[in-house]
């Protein structure tokens, strides 16, 4: 069993990456009274615009920033509708899933099954040479830190800014803020593009590290799991990378179940972040009560500051 | 300086509810030139490959309502769960429970029982799968609060592995030389071909006939009319004393009862077997076939048409130019995009105001 736990806290930390990512993006553009349900489709064009980056000869952190700017720009597309026309939240995030799938599917379907070399872990001085947790925590591609440094920066933003405090007030009644005088609509354009950005980073580090190789759809769910990671860490970030782990945890089962000899079909392995998804709804979503309080006042609900 | 506002209208404009949809598909034909030419694709032939050739044939034809019928008969039971409000995108893993139900009668009765017989045990089977696959998430959003959106989606994933599972398992050939498959249905089990050598078969008419009976129970029936007063006015449904968990019940079994039926329909017709992928995004394009149908039975069959040719014509221009097949995925986005865009203008007015 011994040998199993640093592959296996590898495994969750890495599984979890994404989802840090993809759901901080998400949690401050809901934060400001935005669903988009559009992470899917943003998630997949960053994984698709990261390939092409690092197989045009670009070095990967380049890839990265590409993948952000393409997550944003998707975003910017929903923002148009969402905010400035006012549609209905749930449709244009739906729209941006298809028209992103779509897209990533036409521009990767030139690279096959092209792999591009991972992303190179980094030692971490001195505590990568621990036993077990060394190998399992300390060793990892700087994509990882990234994500749980982002963490601790969507928190500071948001508890100790006031930026951060504009945006839980827009979030809670765009009517008061409009009313101090704060650019609703410019506020939330920001907090989408975030979203955007951070969702782009989420595909691009599945492209660059997690599956180095083109894969259709690779994104597999993961940005309907980071949405309902959001509500699960009842909208508050650090909450977000227990969740994460959690959902890292369950996606490295099969690696232990194989370790322990434990014979079950490979789908029911492979079901299980779904199920558990669907399990941790209905734990969180069972008292309403709970929800209500921490959840943004506004949100999804669109904002018109000319009525 | 000049600003672009939107100005509320005093009453909706409905000529724009129809007018949207096509100004929405003329946008994305628009802005598909730049894009094709910048990709090197002469426009004209490729739009030439998407929209007409796949029509140019009988068996052209015969391929477009196959594929519109499933595309109709979901989006019927969507438009219903989305009159009341309830978000439901899980047909897709609905389509795959009913395909799964109706294979289980095909499998176990199709060397026995007559065809009529069969083929009416499959249908409620494919209905049923899809009712009980639609049951999980009414079950949790009435009774735990859960967000149908995400349970819907999730349980896609779910019943794809389900469906993996049984094909390369319980279910699979057993003559197969162990391709993950199930064994090919009976003769018996299929829909019999209404041209002899076309694919088009008498399941359309299942098709048009729940188009009609969507259409009674939104025109003539109680239940129709508070499922649209509940999406409208929640809260004056409230107060009217409707339920709303009867709502989502109804909206959502329905919806997977007709996704469930179309998974039968598919099953019995080109598949014919179940493989470990049998749906080419239906569930999500339905979705698309009943916003652009505007949530009305008329309405969707134009739209399902309209999306089934847009399956055909990535198919065309894969083959004839090779052109990734995903770019018709991308079309039924900007499509939404726009459409969502246009439906703006059915509320609202645009004015030039001094600022």
């Amino acid at each position: 069993m011994e040998h199993l736990l640093a592959p296996l806290l590898a495994g969750m930390l890495v599984a979890a990456t994404p989802l840090i990512y993809a759901a901080l993006g998400e949690l401050v553009a809901e934060r400001a009274g935005v669903l988009n349900l559009g992470v899917e489709g943003m998630m997949l064009l960053g994984a698709v615009t990261a390939f092409a980056v690092v197989l045009a000869g670009y070095p990967a952190p380049l890839a990265a920033l590409a993948a952000a700017l393409a997550g944003a720009g998707a975003s910017a597309l929903f923002a148009c509708l969402a905010l400035s026309l006012a549609t209905n939240q749930y449709a244009a995030g739906l729209a941006l899933t298809i028209l992103g799938s779509g897209l990533s599917g036409f521009f990767g379907h030139r690279f096959g099954s092209t792999s591009i070399a991972a992303l190179a872990p980094w030692r971490v001085p001195y505590l990568a040479e621990l036993p077990v947790l060394g190998p399992g925590l300390f060793v990892q591609d700087p994509m990882v830190y990234g994500a749980l440094a982002a963490a601790a920066a969507t928190a500071w933003f948001l508890y100790r800014t006031k930026a951060g405090l504009v945006v839980r007030i827009i979030g809670e009644s765009p009517q008061s803020a409009f009313a101090i005088g704060y650019p609703v609509i410019g506020i939330r354009y920001a907090a989408t593009l975030f979203g955007g950005a951070m969702a782009g980073l989420a595909g691009g580090y599945l492209s660059l590290a997690y599956t180095p190789l083109w894969v259709e759809d690779m994104t597999a769910g993961r940005g309907w799991i980071a949405l309902a990671l959001v509500v699960f860490a009842t909208w508050r970030p650090w909450r977000v990378v227990l969740g994460a782990w959690l959902f890292g945890g369950v996606s490295v089962l099969q690696l232990f179940a194989q370790g322990a000899g434990i014979k079950l079909p490979s789908e029911v392995l492979s079901a299980l972040p779904y199920l558990a998804t669907i399990a941790v709804l209905v734990a969180i979503s069972r008292k309403p009560a709970t929800l209500r309080r921490h959840a943004p006042w506004s949100l999804a609900q669109p904002f018109r500051p000319d009525t | 300086m000049l600003r672009l506002i939107l100005e509320p209208r005093a009453a909706p404009l409905r000529g724009m509810r129809l007018a949207s949809p096509l100004i929405a598909l003329a946008c994305t034909v628009l802005i598909s030139i730049p894009v094709l030419l910048a990709l090197g694709l002469p426009p004209a032939v490729t739009l030439r490959n998407f929209f007409i050739e796949p029509l140019r044939t009988a068996n052209g034809v015969s391929e477009w309502l196959l594929t519109a019928s499933p595309l109709v008969l979901i989006a019927l039971g969507e438009s219903v769960a989305f009159r009341a409000n309830v978000w439901n995108i899980g047909a897709e893993g609905m389509f795959t429970a009913g395909a799964i139900a109706a294979a289980w009668c095909a499998l176990h009765f199709g060397a026995s029982a007559p065809h009529a017989a069969l083929l009416l045990a499959m249908a409620c089977a494919g209905a049923l799968g899809g009712m009980a696959w639609a049951s999980i998430p009414a079950f949790l959003k009435t009774r735990a609060n859960t967000n149908e959106i995400l349970v819907t989606l999730m349980l896609n994933y779910v019943a794809g592995l389900a469906l993996r599972y049984l094909v390369n398992g319980p279910m699979q050939d057993p003559a197969g030389l162990n391709y993950p498959q199930t064994a090919p249905f009976e003769p018996a089990a299929l829909f019999q071909p209404l041209v002899p050598g076309l694919r088009v078969n008498g399941s359309i008419f299942i098709t048009l006939g729940a188009a009609a009976a969507t259409w009674l129970f939104f025109e003539h029936s109680f239940l129709g009319f508070q499922m649209t007063v509940g999406g409208d006015a929640p809260t004056a449904a409230r107060y009217a004393g409707y339920r709303p968990a009867q709502l989502v019940w109804v909206g959502l079994l329905v919806s997977g009862a007709t996704a469930g039926l179309a998974g039968m329909m598919e099953a019995a017709g080109p598949l014919a077997q179940l493989t470990p992928v049998i749906s080419p995004g239906y569930g999500f394009t339905a979705i698309i076939v009943a916003f652009v149908g505007r949530l009305r039975p008329a309405g969707i069959i134009v739209a399902g048409l309209l999306l089934s040719l847009l399956y055909l014509g990535g198919e065309a221009v894969q083959m004839a130019q090779n052109v990734p097949a995903s770019l018709a995925r991308s079309f039924q986005g900007e499509l939404l995009f726009f459409l969502l865009g246009a439906d703006v203008l059915v509320l609202h007015r645009v004015r030039l105001r001094r600022s």
